[in-house]
């Protein structure tokens, strides 16, 4: 539709005419604000942490551990120089010499998901899984941010997320996987 | 002569002003559009209804 729109565009005499052929599906796969008349399906996106620390596959564990303990977190996720995740750091790999580099210890390829799924259904697998933790990523595997299960759960029962963030733990500003 | 462009040239072209023209249905266009954007569906898009946007500043489709 949009490359007809754009010919007829050039045809009116516009000089500058651009196509965003990817569309609104991509706009909103990558978390971006959007107007209009919103569905009431909750979005990953309405529940994704954006401050989640990261590394580089060639850094040394040891900066890492720092850094991501410093921010209140027990794992990191790892990504190359586009900012597309290659991996993910979980606790355990802490227990390893902090002198290795991240890429010989971190679990390479973690699941992701988009932006734009529904939320509830996610959720529901995630609870079947038992899985704490999501990576959201852009269709073109752009880091956007993590999606904690319980964050999800407290959004989909009207409860803001950063009350989890909160009551998680005990301890403000701090968060723990479940 | 048209250009395709992605997501990052999009924000690039928002920054320098571009204007943005949703042309899908009026249906789809209120169900969430890119911010700012103006919906101006493919089969209502003639010289009259882009009559009032500027022919000299960069106009993106989707």
């Amino acid at each position: 539709m949009s490359p007809r729109a754009a010919c007829r565009l050039e045809a009116f005499g516009f000089e500058q005419v651009y196509d965003y052929t990817p569309g609104i599906a991509d706009w909103k796969a990558a978390g971006l604000p959007i107007e209009g008349e919103t569905s009431e399906t909750q979005l990953v996106s309405d529940a994704t942490r954006p401050d989640v620390p990261t590394a580089s596959p060639d850094e040394l564990l040891g900066a890492v551990l720092d850094r991501t303990t410093d921010a209140g977190w027990d794992e990191a996720l790892v990504i190359d120089c586009d900012g597309v995740v290659v991996g993910r750091l979980r606790s355990a790999a802490w227990e390893q010499n902090r002198g290795l580099r991240v890429e010989e210890v971190m679990e390479p390829g973690p699941t992701t998901v988009r932006a734009n799924a529904a939320l509830g259904p996610l959720v529901e697998r995630m609870e079947k899984r038992g899985t704490a933790l999501v990576t959201v990523t852009t269709p073109q595997g752009v880091l956007i941010g993590v999606l904690l299960r319980t964050d999800a759960q407290q959004l989909l029962t009207g409860e803001s997320p950063e009350q989890i963030w909160i009551d998680c733990d005990g301890c403000p500003g701090r968060w723990k996987a479940r | 002569m048209v250009t395709n462009i992605d997501r990052y040239a999009l924000l690039s072209l928002l920054d320098q002003g571009a204007v943005v023209l949703d042309v899908l249905p009026e249906s789809e266009y209120g169900s969430g559009h890119i911010p700012g954007a103006l919906n101006i569906p493919l089969r209502g898009l003639d010289a009259e209804a882009v009559a009032g946007l500027h022919r000299d500043k960069p106009v993106v489709v989707y």
